[in-house]
């Protein structure tokens, strides 16, 4: 594993930019601070002359009771090595930060969260709305001071529930009606169609412009694809302003399963958020788990034995190519084809559930993994199920499916050149997984910036060069087969010994400090940013949402499509509405 | 690109061997003998990694046998002594309502009704079940194997404020039941219970 602080340090910045960049000085954080203003130039140098032209991710930090919001950058290079960290300051009162939006496209969604959600106007952002809650939400719940409608203290365990737990719902206390607060002077009747005739407004706006450019006064259309609706993999919108068939402009709305999952993570226990995990993207738990255990590990510098990082490995793997089988099948779905190949593509994926149903105890919500290991062991007849399926029935399978799809007329017709993204715009998009790698960036974390045993495995970084619907579609097929390829290797390989280091503790000591860990997730790259001042449960704790991040690039894709492409196109970024809303 | 429709031919041709083999599979059972359904080891058939034909299993009518592994809201252990005394194993220690992560465990503390000090019992037990997310941290840090995730998973009722808050009498459960789900764990349980009583007795003789 590589250690981001050795590594980001050989970057000096505070010699680079004498006057506005110091180094982070607080025991256990990293990085660097910049002054405020200063942010865009960094920023612009960062990417223009010292190669970290990607984004990865872009969060805030409440230092209440002190008046003081840390913004925090992640920027990463796409030719791969660790993350350089960058902080600027701001008051909690009066909080405004340059947007970064105009250099990097790909921190417009992030900004407008941590607007959302901490309350920090960025100037210069084209499009500065709430975006995970609705516009009659009351606040900034990641605040400190910001409390939830069932608030019972400001940390787990809570103390009513023993020794004198007497039970009491708390919708009992605080019943439904009486748990909202509104702005003031906020009618919510009225002002949802208020606030939809805005966003309505705006796109007609630019649709009015357009038109005046083609000297031709024709009306458009204004088109709501969901969000209640088969094609949108959830509660999922899209505003589409149409010229006939023709999507001229597009805008993502979500949030509809908005629950603050960080606000919950920062009441948590460390070892209560590994099973909330299971809950973001919900297809592949088991990643999820991986991703934040890792960061926890880094912060509590434990390594676990052999046995276990292998063990880690197969399930993640397992996990990859499930969510694969997923995303390919209801591609196809969208494509019209209605349900034979995702079922084909789902009986695979049963198969591996039942395998992580035997060693975890759910088929979805695993919960597997610890820190400094797993939970328990792979039976061996477990393991054997693995192998039989990985050497014998998978490889074979996903041929069929192979065989079944790839050169289906209809298939490549309807995909092969639809919703293009250049490698620049995934680039500046924060794009991650196989959208990036679709579009000829072979970037992967397994192999840019590889942790647990990953190195030790021969596998082959996929990407394909058109950046279409169906380049994304041969990415996930082919990561199926080097998955297992890993699989293989990695059954074949397993060392015996322990499963977990030192003994299962309910409490970890976690000392205080920063930490950014990262893993390749199916969808992309899955970041946990975590903030502990060594108190039993996290001070920040932040997702770095893949298939959030990657809806940036769906308006770049859809534009100038069709709107039955749209719908593709939603397809190929394959997201998952629990990760995306959080 | 020729549209000729040639390879949506080569891709019929493997939907129409799936049609196919749904029947010839069955056939073939028939021939051998063998209960493709409705029955376990027609069900473990389908979930074979050669299974080839009809996949689904039609529930109600035919269960997948769950894991032994498999968790579902927990439930307390207790052991029958020889007068058919029930002991619940539960010494109300805390750990279970403090790992809890959606916090749904809920415990009364038993005291002492004469000098009103604690003792090693619960008086009061409630897991509220439309809380509780199934992810097992309960049973896993129980220090006294007291607490343990239940295959009982068809749970859904008509009136969820009368019955999901289960109470002691609901949640307990004997060990024997215990042992009846989940084998190989309380065989090795008892076992490591077993070995500290010999230690501890070594110990004493020593």
């Amino acid at each position: 594993m590589s250690d981001s602080a050795s590594i980001s340090t050989t970057l000096d910045l505070a010699a680079l930019f004498p006057q506005t960049v110091t180094a982070e000085t607080r025991a256990g954080f990293i990085g660097w601070v910049a002054q405020t203003n200063a942010l865009p130039e960094v920023a612009r140098r960062l990417r223009d002359e010292l190669g970290y032209d990607y984004l990865t991710s872009v969060t805030a930090v409440d230092d209440f009771p002190e008046d003081r919001i840390e913004m925090v950058y992640h920027f990463s290079r796409t030719v791969g090595g660790a993350t350089l960290e960058l902080k600027v300051f701001t008051s909690r009162a009066d909080s405004v930060v340059p947007s970064l939006t105009p250099l990097y496209p790909g921190a417009e969604f992030q900004e407008r969260e941590a607007w959302d959600l901490m309350g920090v106007r960025f100037t210069h952002h084209p499009d500065l709305r709430r975006i995970l809650t609705w516009e009659g939400f009351a606040g900034h719940p990641l605040r400190k001071d910001w409390k939830e409608p069932y608030f019972e203290e400001e940390a787990k365990p809570f103390k009513s529930r023993w020794p004198n737990g007497q039970i009491v719902r708390a919708e009992t206390k605080n019943p439904f009606g009486d748990n909202v607060q509104y702005p003031a002077g906020f009618d919510p009747e009225a002002c949802i169609t208020e606030n939809d005739e805005a966003l309505y407004a705006s796109m007609r706006r630019f649709g009015a412009a357009q038109s005046e450019e083609d000297g031709l006064a024709t009306d458009k259309m204004i088109v709501n694809l969901g969000p209640q609706h088969p094609s949108t993999h959830g509660v999922f919108r899209m505003v589409a302003l149409l010229d006939g068939e023709t999507v001229t402009d597009l805008r993502p709305v979500f949030g509809y399963l908005h629950r603050n999952h960080e606000k919950i993570g920062e009441r948590n226990t460390y070892l209560q958020n590994i099973p909330f995990t299971d809950r973001l993207d919900y297809i592949s738990s088991m990643s999820n788990n991986f991703g934040y255990v890792l960061t926890v590990e880094k912060l509590m510098k434990v390594t676990p034995p052999e046995r276990a990082e292998y063990i880690r490995v197969i399930m993640a793997e397992l996990t990859r190519i499930a969510s694969h089988l997923v995303s390919i099948g209801f591609l196809l779905n969208d494509l019209g084809a209605f349900f034979t190949p995702v079922l084909y593509a789902l009986e695979e994926r049963e198969l591996i559930l039942d395998i992580f149903e035997a060693v975890s105890g759910s088929r979805m919500m695993c919960n597997y993994y610890r820190f400094g290991g797993v939970v328990r062991d792979i039976p061996e007849d477990q393991l054997k199920k693995i192998g039989d399926l990985v050497n014998e029935r998978l490889p074979r399978k996903i041929d069929e499916l192979d065989r079944y799809l790839t050169r289906n007329d209809i298939v490549q017709v309807r995909t092969q050149g639809v919703g293009i993204i250049t490698a620049e715009q995934a680039i500046a998009n924060s794009a991650a997984g196989p959208v990036l790698r679709a579009s000829g960036v072979p970037y992967d974390l397994r192999r840019a910036d590889p942790y647990s045993v990953y190195d030790r495995f021969e596998f082959d970084v996929v990407s394909y060069n058109h950046g279409d619907v169906y380049d994304r579609y041969m990415v996930r097929l082919d990561e199926i087969r080097q998955s297992i390829r890993i699989l293989q290797q990695a059954v074949k390989t397993l060392p015996g010994g322990a499963i977990l280091a030192g003994k299962p503790a309910y409490q970890v000591k976690v000392p205080a400090g920063e930490a950014y860990g990262r893993v390749e997730g199916p969808k992309g790259e899955l970041g946990f940013y975590i903030v502990s001042n060594g108190k039993p449960n996290p001070w920040r704790y932040h997702v770095r949402a893949p298939s959030f991040i990657n809806l940036t690039s769906l308006v770049d894709m859809c534009r100038g499509g069709k709107v039955a492409d749209a719908i593709v196109v939603l397809g190929s970024i394959d997201i998952v509405l629990g990760e995306v809303d959080r | 690109m020729g549209l000729n429709g040639l390879n949506i031919l080569r891709g019929l041709v493997v939907t129409f061997r799936h049609f196919v083999e749904t029947y010839t599979e069955d056939i073939r059972a028939r021939r051998a003998g063998e209960k493709r359904y409705n029955t376990q080891e027609g069900i473990a058939s389908r979930t074979d990694k050669d299974v080839r034909g009809i996949f689904t299993i039609q529930y109600p009518e035919e269960k997948m046998p769950v894991p032994e592994e498999f968790r579902y809201i927990p439930f307390l252990v207790y052991d029958e002594g020889e007068d058919g005394k029930k002991a619940l194993r539960c010494t109300s220690c805390g750990i279970c309502p403090k790992v809890c992560p959606p916090q749904c465990i809920w415990i009364v503390r038993g005291s002492d009704p004469v000098t009103g000090r604690p003792v090693p019992q619960p008086t009061e037990f409630y897991i509220d079940v439309d809380i509780c997310m199934n992810c097992g941290l309960c049973a896993e840090y129980c220090p006294f194997d007291a607490i343990k995730m239940d295959h009982e998973y068809e749970i859904a009722t008509a009136n969820r404020a009368k019955s999901d808050i289960y109470d002691l009498a609901k949640l307990s459960k004997s060990a024997s039941y215990y042992a009846s789900i989940r084998p190989v764990n309380f065989a090795r349980e008892e076992a490591q219970r077993e070995a500290e009583r010999l230690a501890k007795a070594a110990r004493k003789a020593a």
